[in-house]
């Protein structure tokens, strides 16, 4: 049954049914509980945001406390992914991942492929990034698509709480490894989510919005910025479709490519940084694939290729907004005009 | 002059949850006559598109909504008159309508606030939802993959002078999707405990296509319950049926997958859109879903053949059976609708498929009101 | 010292240490002829090590190993003409070629895999003891890595999370004096690797990595204490190789006749040998037999692998996801 939850809560309920579900899904990472060792209260936090709040009391063992020592932690859920665990391995913020890459991307993600198809490594990294908090340069950025990049990972940006339930269930139970990235300004956003548990297949991309005029690929947060300057130029008559892909690996190509053969128009938006981003990769296979439906260059909306600034002043320039994706798509729409 | 002869067209509200509707195009000109049952325009809602036909007659002397708008339930679409009523006449109509109209109050989470009950049944919880108040009793049962909301355009018309439950049988909507072993047998039991729960001894029973094979079985098992049996496209009085369709569903996990085959079910392919694909997608998503489904599609269907036939016993019921089909059904043929008994009435409308109650709502509702 | 094993027991270890050895010769000889592709890193001298700790463990048990992981995986059970093949990258390996060397791996014999990252191995078996614990079946996980690895920060923070977490880990330094070219008594800040243990809150003994015994002896405490629930240990094997770093280096960072004494000095195998049969009834026609046994077995898997087809092209896109 459909009610309205809060992003966060969804990603909770997810954890907590799927936990229910299956003994060996087990959580870790660094104050997932929160209290471990301490002379006050355990499940003190329940996350540094207080998502996975509740768990322990429920799971007790199945939930544990971790050093900080992001590559030991984010290693040992590999390995027991890979000797018969579904560990769900919090790291913190994206942004650590400099601290425990190898074990991602040369470990968990090659496994199957160096050993020739004998190991399975279901692995769930939940992550949180973006920027919007104030949190500067180390504790906002938008780095999926270097995930992305990765064979052998999958990649998963939920952008309602909908999906966050229905997309971690999918992870949860999918038998790859999983980069599961969270955006921490979706946390407290509120949508339908059903009670019973359901999961979404990974590659399929939401339709957010039809519209004929110009496909608007969003990822993330990003999805509510382009639907929030979709209604304000569907005022003026342009019709935005707002594709969200959902996941960045596998990516949902067809969807892409079917819009734009519809539209002729596309603009990109992505939280990250220009170079190397899921924004280009996006226009590099719309450019590769659908350069005959194109009517007008392709728009991408990106953060600039700077750090992520602390001052709100700054930062607010650095993300982008309904106003720069309602004006790129203004510009491609009066394209030839 | 007055203007009384002057009648405005409004945004129809299509089931509870409607509360806007986006115009997609007039389907006739300004100045041409418009008889009542007359196809106006196309309507999308947020559940699916259709025809909205005319339920007054004139001369469209205005077109007010534009097609692509979208406007609230109730808002001015368009003006009939009689063609000598002046143009001044039909300005200060239209004047004076959008002077006092009030849009409905748009309430967050108005859908969830729809009062959907539970009924404990067996080891099942059971949703449904009831509508209207009267001396007779409907129960509507939905068909294979489908829910109480495939009632949309059904239910409230006909509540308007009986009372109408709606259900979600076992594995659909959102009662338990648990199935047991998951047959016709197995759902009409289902019916009949649902009926002994909400305290109807006896009902009118509209079912499509499974769900009328599941109405038919349960007015064999217990004849005193049913007072007349409404078979909309029904499974269960013939051989064929479309296995690849009943299967691809069952399997189907994307919308690219999905959407041709939801496209077989009307006469009118642009009817499914976008909402009621994610829907049924949502729907199909929860857990348990796809082994409920195929567990029931394996109780009636052997490949492109139905198992169960019940035709057989439509001569031997002594109550009214009404067979309603749309021609253009691809998936259980409108030729089952040949040659029953004679205490069948039969009624095949040309040119609309499987959902036949959705597409030409309001030719079948008269049909079951009659 | 063999008192504590029997004849079958040493028979088995001997006939390991001399599959390692021999596998090892051959791989020298064959990659100098130009029959076996990329680089590899051989074992040959620090046999007594993987076989003593091995020697320890059942097939429900895990190991990880380094870029040097020939020696691990035929001590913890996987087959030998299947690594040979993989060596040289034909489709009948044990990872159908996509591995090679430095990435073999047979989980169903508890080998996590060789890794081609220094240090890559120890929070891997972290997360495999988190298994064996929460499974409760009495599991353990081992490590094993060289001095490198020892200066490595994901080594540390496996052997403060095994002990934050009481995992029943055994983290195996194998210590050959060298981490490529540079010489382990310069780069290691401790004389002994042991010795960082304690910091870590856990036993830390140094063994003589050429005396089977020894470390078959210090192990056996250490899983003792593992599937015990006690907590991790950290072992020590000071030993040698008796080749470079990897198939080509030219070693001139030891000294002359460094690696001749070393052979004629220190070989484990000859130790071994020479130790059971003086204490035991086995007698050296009976490691001949084994020798030859052996040697049978090298020059099949050498010819099979030779024969092997190359893995077909359709198999480079295989295998990257279980489903995408």
């Amino acid at each position: 049954m459909a009610r309205k939850i809060l992003y966060q809560d969804a990603i909770n309920e997810a954890l907590d049914q799927e936990m229910a579900r299956d003994d060996s899904i087990i959580v870790m990472g660094e104050d997932v509980v929160g209290g471990t060792g301490a002379n006050g209260e355990m499940d003190a936090w329940g996350g540094v945001l207080g998502v996975t709040k509740g768990l322990y009391g429920k799971y007790g063992d199945r939930i544990m406390d971790s050093p900080i020592s992001e590559s030991a932690l984010v290693g040992a859920a590999v390995g027991a992914a890979a000797t018969g665990m579904r560990p769900v391995c919090e790291l913190m913020f994206i942004d650590f991942m400099g601290v425990c890459f190898d074990q991602i991307y040369n470990q968990a993600a090659k496994f199957r492929y160096m050993f020739g198809g004998k190991a399975k490594t279901p692995v769930v990294i939940r992550t949180m990034y973006g920027a919007g908090f104030r949190a500067a340069a180390q504790h906002s950025q938008c780095l999926y698509n270097i995930f992305t990049h990765v064979p052998g990972l999958k990649v998963v940006m939920p952008s309602s709480p909908y999906d966050a339930k229905g997309l971690l269930i999918q992870a949860i139970r999918d038998d790859d490894p999983v980069i599961f990235c969270e955006h921490k300004a979706l946390y407290a956003t509120e949508g339908d989510v059903p009670e019973e548990s359901y999961a979404i297949p990974f590659g399929e991309a939401n339709i957010v919005r039809e519209g004929d005029d110009v496909t608007i690929v969003a990822l993330g947060r990003m999805v509510r910025f382009a639907a929030k300057a979709a209604d304000t130029l569907a005022a003026d008559g342009i019709d935005c479709e707002i594709i969200d892909p959902r996941t960045t690996s596998p990516l949902d190509e067809d969807t892409i490519l079917e819009s734009v053969e519809n539209t002729g128009r596309l603009v990109v938006v992505d939280e990250a940084n220009p170079r190397c981003s899921m924004a280009t990769d996006i226009a590099s296979l719309v450019a590769q694939k659908g350069f005959g439906y194109l009517q007008a260059p392709i728009e991408m909306v990106t953060a600039p290729h700077t750090p992520v600034p602390f001052s709100g002043a700054l930062e607010d320039l650095y993300i982008p907004s309904p106003e720069k994706i309602e004006s790129a798509v203004r510009k491609t729409a009066d394209y030839g005009n | 002059m007055s203007n009384t002869t002057i009648t405005a067209i409004t945004m129809p509200k299509w089931g509870l949850s409607m509360v806007e509707g986006k115009v997609i195009e007039w389907l006739v000109e300004e100045n041409a006559d418009v008889a009542v049952g007359d196809e106006i325009l196309d309507i999308e809602t947020e559940k699916i598109a259709n025809t909205f036909e005319a339920l007054d007659g004139g001369v469209l002397r205005r077109k007010v909504a534009e097609a692509d708008q979208t406007l609230p339930i109730g808002a001015l679409l368009g003006v009939l008159a009689e063609p000598d009523t002046a143009d001044a006449d039909i300005d200060a109509f239209i004047e004076d309508f959008q002077a006092s109209y009030v849009p409905p109050e748009i309430v967050e989470g108005e859908e969830a606030a729809i009062s959907y009950e539970w009924a404990d049944i067996d080891d099942y919880k059971i949703r449904y939802l009831r509508m209207g108040e009267g001396d007779r009793n409907i129960v509507l049962v939905h068909g294979f993959g489908g829910d109480l909301d495939r009632w949309l355009f059904t239910q409230g018309p006909l509540s308007a002078s009986a009372n109408v439950y709606a259900l979600d049988l076992p594995g659909h909507g959102q009662s338990t999707k648990t199935v047991g072993d998951g047959s016709v047998a197995a759902m009409a039991s289902i019916v009949t405990k649902f009926m002994d729960h909400i305290g109807v001894e006896h009902a009118h029973l509209i079912g499509h296509s499974l769900g009328g094979a599941v109405a038919i079985q349960t007015a064999i098992a217990d004849p005193d319950k049913v007072d007349a049996l409404s078979l909309i496209a029904t499974a269960g009085i013939g051989t064929e049926i479309n296995g690849t369709y009943i299967n691809g569903f069952v399997e189907a996990e994307s919308r690219r997958e999905i959407k041709p085959l939801l496209q077989q079910l009307v006469g009118d392919p642009s009817l499914i859109n976008r909402n009621l694909i994610d829907d049924i997608l949502k729907y199909k998503r929860l857990d348990g879903v796809t082994e409920a489904l195929r567990t029931i599609a394996s109780e009636f269907l052997d490949g492109d053949r139905q198992t169960v036939d019940l035709r057989h016993h439509l001569a031997s019921v002594s109550i009214p059976v009404r067979v309603i089909w749309g021609s253009a059904d691809q998936i259980i043929p409108a030729g089952h609708a040949d040659n029953l008994p004679d205490n069948v009435s039969v009624k095949v409308i040309e040119g609309f498929g499987h959902l036949v109650h959705v597409e030409a709502a309001s030719e079948v509702n008269k049909l079951l009101q009659g | 010292m063999a008192a504590s094993l029997s004849v079958e027991d040493l028979l088995d270890a001997y006939r390991t240490m001399k599959t390692i050895r021999e596998f090892e010769e051959r791989v020298h000889v064959e990659f100098a002829k130009g029959g076996i592709p990329g680089f590899v890193h051989l074992y040959a001298g620090e046999e007594a090590s993987a076989t003593g700790v091995c020697m320890n463990l059942t097939e429900d048990d895990y190991i990880a190993s380094n870029h040097r992981g020939h020696g691990h995986c035929i001590a913890k059970g996987v087959e030998v003409s299947g690594m040979m093949a993989e060596i040289y990258g034909k489709g009948s390996g044990t990872c159908h070629g996509k591995g090679g060397s430095m990435h073999i791996a047979d989980l169903d014999v508890g080998m996590m895999g060789a890794n081609g990252i220094v240090g890559g191995g120890p929070p891997l078996v972290c997360g495999a003891a988190l298994s064996a614990k929460l499974q409760g079946k009495g599991g353990v996980a081992l490590a094993f890595f060289g001095d490198g690895a020892s200066n490595q920060g994901t080594t540390f923070e496996s052997m403060n999370l095994a002990t934050v977490w009481k995992l029943p880990v055994v983290f195996i330094a194998e210590n050959n004096g060298y981490a490529e070219a540079t010489a382990s008594s310069w780069s290691v800040s401790c004389k002994d690797i042991s010795t960082r243990a304690e910091g870590f809150g856990m036993p830390g003994v140094t063994v003589d990595g050429h005396d089977f015994f020894a470390v078959h002896e210090a192990t056996k405490t250490a899983v003792e204490r593992a599937r015990a629930g006690e907590g991790p240990s950290l072992i020590e094997c000071k030993l040698d190789r008796f080749f470079g770093h990897f198939e080509g280096d030219n070693q001139k960072y030891r000294a002359p006749n460094e690696v001749k004494t070393i052979r004629e000095e220190k070989d484990c195998i000859k130790r071994f040998s020479a130790t059971i049969t003086a204490d035991t009834d086995i007698t050296p026609d009976d490691l001949a037999v084994i020798d030859g046994e052996v040697q049978a077995l090298i020059d099949s898997a050498v010819a099979k692998a030779v024969a092997d087809t190359e893995p077909g092209p359709e198999t480079l896109l295989t295998d990257v996801y279980i489903k995408y």
